[in-house]
């Protein structure tokens, strides 16, 4: 089943089932292709009947859609997944002490690793956190690191997440739903579980309460409202960890905290786990025009009255110019060398690169610089000339807005689609917390699937499904 | 808990009862008319069922006249009517959606499936289904939201206001779905002695199965229907679950359960209505006329939804 040359998850490149998908191969042979067909049925009742369902933006189909779950799991052998764990430490580790040192004496700028015009030209950059010091130096609580791979023990870092990622409710769910509709697999093959994350991230979120809290500190899960298009990750997670979910208008500002309102009256928040990004967390300080947040949040923030997870500023880090320097700044702050590679990337704002990236337009894939989900970019290959001729005159016109990269040889993973069990491209979402007394990352991700034979979009605002991802226990 | 909360509890238990009761009320007028026993031509009685819905207005701008198929859609699958079946289970689930993370996930099932099942629902899949059997099936997922609301929710105060939601809008509908059919049947069978009991039979056992009452009130008068036993039922009997009495017992204990402690104006004013209708007596009630009570019935209600969003929604 492997083949173009690329890394297949269970058959690698010379067909030999790998140990850890053995299990699922025998299973695959096993099972009949209708048994498949129902269960995948099942499978689409239980989430539509659950509502596991996202928006999306510009569709004219209607405003909610299921993202497609495929049947068959991801797996990663428990060595694989030690080395992706310790890669991820340091990776966010680092990142946070880069975060500090910005928004604090850029010592990073004044060694000359990275150009400050890289820092304070960057629209992510947000001066109202200089000299602000958060608790336990926690920056980013929660990130997304988005990997892929390519060949045996060859992993990528495509992208860190570190505002406000998503997707992990689907990690959940996922694998409650392989649960439910194939028991027997988790009898036969030793999956580490998963279910303990929102213990994880609560216990982290309370870990850095702000120093005027009381000993039970209240958290909260702030969302911009049932139209967002990750709503039912932020009221799963509120759920899951017992807490509030509240939308902008459910807060606001008194004295030196903020407050809830309540059936008795205003209640203290301590925490607040936002799922929307600075620029609307607070009007006062922000953009005007941005009804969702709290008007005077940034400034209670600001005297220490309230933590907000992620911190504010933290997109300066995960912007891609930015990306290129992650191994210098891991080099930098740990003097250690990334365990975890990046891809090999091209800056359209310097001159080589530009005239590299122009040239060969139709062999990379150009991201915007500060473009997230999937939207805004071309992949080479796949696009037309016109494509290429438009992506050419954009990257002309705002040389910074744009990176490239080669189209990487994604791996697939066998996947349930209409014409049978089929080979399709994957990536994986790991989710890091962070809090005063440390990191974890619980056994495990979002796995994205390219539905579409051939395609390398993962997103699910692209059409792109989900899997369940698999740690096997050793 | 957040106030926005409280009210999107309140309103998921309102939409829901209120799409039952305008499924209760189209049936009424759907037995009748398989009766053969409309009075005073159809055309009244399918004008009644917009009278008691309030919708008269809105559906002239639309339909050029009121009759069977152009009321049943207007209240059940007509997008543009905000009281249609369709716009409350809507509106019931978007409720629901802003509380993912309060109610139980089986609650949260039950009206998303209820909504799946109605979301694409149009004039012909209605005949095809049966229009009564689409009401028995609006009353069954409302019955199946009461009974997974009971079984699966903490018994705290989440379940305190959606219960207050419930009983607020029952007790709406049942004042007005009596007024309209004591007026409307008082004229077509004349009142007390000069009552035609067939026609009383027919007319007014409708209205007891409209609001699953007929076999109980058999049980409890073991007599013959009379307009003055069934609004004696529907006003102040404290065991029939759809009476005036019984929705104002359980809005009290609720609120009491809510207030803690605290003197709130809502519980005040519901408190004085349930004393009315604990020591009222229908023959005075009747005396000074049925109509006038329920429609200071009614105002009651409305001024006691008006303070429950004061006390508890508008806190800060």
């Amino acid at each position: 089943m492997s083949g173009n040359g690329f890394f297949d998850e269970m058959h690698g490149r010379d067909g030999r089932v790998r140990a850890p998908y053995s299990g699922i191969a025998r299973w695959l042979k096993d099972t009949p292709g209708a048994t498949f067909e129902a269960k995948r049925q099942q499978a689409d009742l239980l989430f539509q009947r659950l509502g596991i369902t996202f928006a999306v933006y510009g569709s004219t189909a209607g405003t909610e859609r299921l993202i497609p779950f495929d049947i068959v799991p991801r797996i990663l052998s428990g060595s694989e997944w030690r080395k992706l764990e310790t890669g991820l430490f340091q990776r966010v580790r680092a990142l946070n002490m880069f975060l500090h040192d910005i928004y604090h004496g850029q010592e990073i700028i004044k060694a000359g690793v990275i150009p400050s015009s890289q820092i304070i030209r960057n629209a992510l950059y947000r001066p109202e956190m200089k000299d602000l010091d958060v608790p336990a130096n926690v920056y980013v609580h929660i990130a997304g690191i988005d990997i892929v791979r390519v060949a045996e023990g060859e992993f990528y870092v495509l992208e860190d997440n570190l505002r406000t990622p998503s997707g992990v409710s689907y990690m959940l769910e996922n694998r409650s739903v392989m649960m439910r509709l194939f028991p027997a697999l988790f009898h036969d093959n030793r999956v580490a579980p998963v279910a303990h994350y929102p213990a994880e991230l609560l216990r982290r979120l309370r870990s850095v309460a702000p120093p005027m809290a009381d000993s039970n500190p209240t958290v909260a899960v702030m969302t911009p409202g049932p139209y967002n298009s990750a709503y039912f990750e932020h009221a799963f997670l509120a759920e899951e960890m017992g807490v509030e979910l509240v939308e902008g208008k459910d807060l606001f500002v008194r004295g030196d905290a903020v407050w809830m309102r309540t059936t008795e009256g205003p209640r203290k928040v301590d925490i607040i786990y936002r799922r929307l990004d600075d620029h609307c967390l607070d009007p006062l300080a922000f953009d005007p025009d941005c009804t969702l947040g709290v008007p005077g949040l940034l400034s209670v923030y600001r005297n220490g009255g309230v933590t907000l997870a992620n911190a504010v500023g933290t997109g300066v880090a995960d912007d891609k110019s930015t990306y290129l320097f992650v191994p210098e700044i891991i080099r930098f702050y740990l003097g250690e060398e990334p365990i975890l590679n990046n891809v090999p990337t091209y800056r359209c704002d310097r001159e080589s690169d530009r005239a590299y990236v122009l040239e060969h337009i139709h062999e990379l894939v150009v991201k915007e610089t500060q473009g997230s989900g999937g939207y805004g970019m071309l992949v080479g290959p796949k696009g037309t000339k016109a494509d290429h001729e438009k992506f050419r005159a954009l990257i002309q016109a705002d040389p910074e807005g744009y990176i490239a990269q080669p189209t990487l040889a994604l791996s697939t993973c066998p996947t349930f689609v209409d014409e049978g069990v089929a080979p399709r491209h994957i990536d994986l979402r790991p989710f890091v917390l962070t809090g005063k007394d440390g990191m974890a990352v619980v056994p495990g991700g979002l796995t994205r699937v390219a539905l579409t034979s051939g395609s390398l979009v993962v997103n699910s605002s692209q059409g792109g499904g989900t899997k369940d991802t698999w740690v096997l226990e050793d | 808990m957040l106030s926005s909360t409280a009210e999107s509890l309140y309103w998921m238990g309102r939409y829901i009862e209120r799409a039952e009761n305008v499924a209760r009320i189209i049936d009424v007028s759907h037995r009748l008319e398989a009766q053969g026993r409309m009075h005073g031509g159809t055309e009244s009685e399918w004008s009644a069922v917009l009278k008691i819905l309030t919708a008269e207005a809105q559906f002239s701008e639309r339909y050029p006249h009121a009759d069977q198929e152009s009321v049943t859609a207007f209240v059940t699958i007509d997008q543009k009517n905000p009281s249609s079946i369709w716009n409350c289970v809507y509106a019931a689930r978007e409720n629901a959606r802003a509380l993912r993370a309060t109610i139980s996930s089986e609650l949260w099932e039950c009206v998303n499936s209820t909504w799946l099942g109605l979301r694409d629902l149009d004039m012909a899949g209605l005949q095809a289904r049966g229009a009564r059997e689409f009401f028995d099936w609006v009353k069954e997922r409302s019955h199946q939201f009461r009974g997974v609301a009971h079984g699966t929710m903490l018994h705290n105060e989440a379940f305190a206001f959606n219960r207050i939601g419930t009983f607020i809008e029952r007790a709406d509908n049942t004042s007005r779905l009596l007024d309209t059919k004591y007026q409307l049947l008082a004229a077509n069978t004349g009142e007390g002695a000069n009552a035609d009991p067939a026609t009383s039979y027919y007319e007014w056992g409708a209205v007891l199965r409209a609001v699953s009452a007929f076999r109980a009130y058999h049980q409890v008068y073991k007599d013959v229907i009379t307009s003055e036993r069934v609004a004696e039922m529907l006003v102040l009997r404290a065991d029939m679950p759809r009476s005036l009495r019984f929705c104002f017992d359980n809005v009290t204990s609720h609120l009491e359960s809510l207030s803690g402690g605290r003197q709130l104006e809502c519980e005040r004013l519901a408190g004085e209505f349930r004393a009315r209708l604990r020591y009222g007596r229908m023959e005075r009630i009747l005396e000074t006329g049925l109509h006038d009570f329920l429609e200071e019935a009614s105002s009651r209600i409305a001024s006691i939804a008006i303070q429950l969003s004061k006390d508890f929604l508008m806190t800060v």
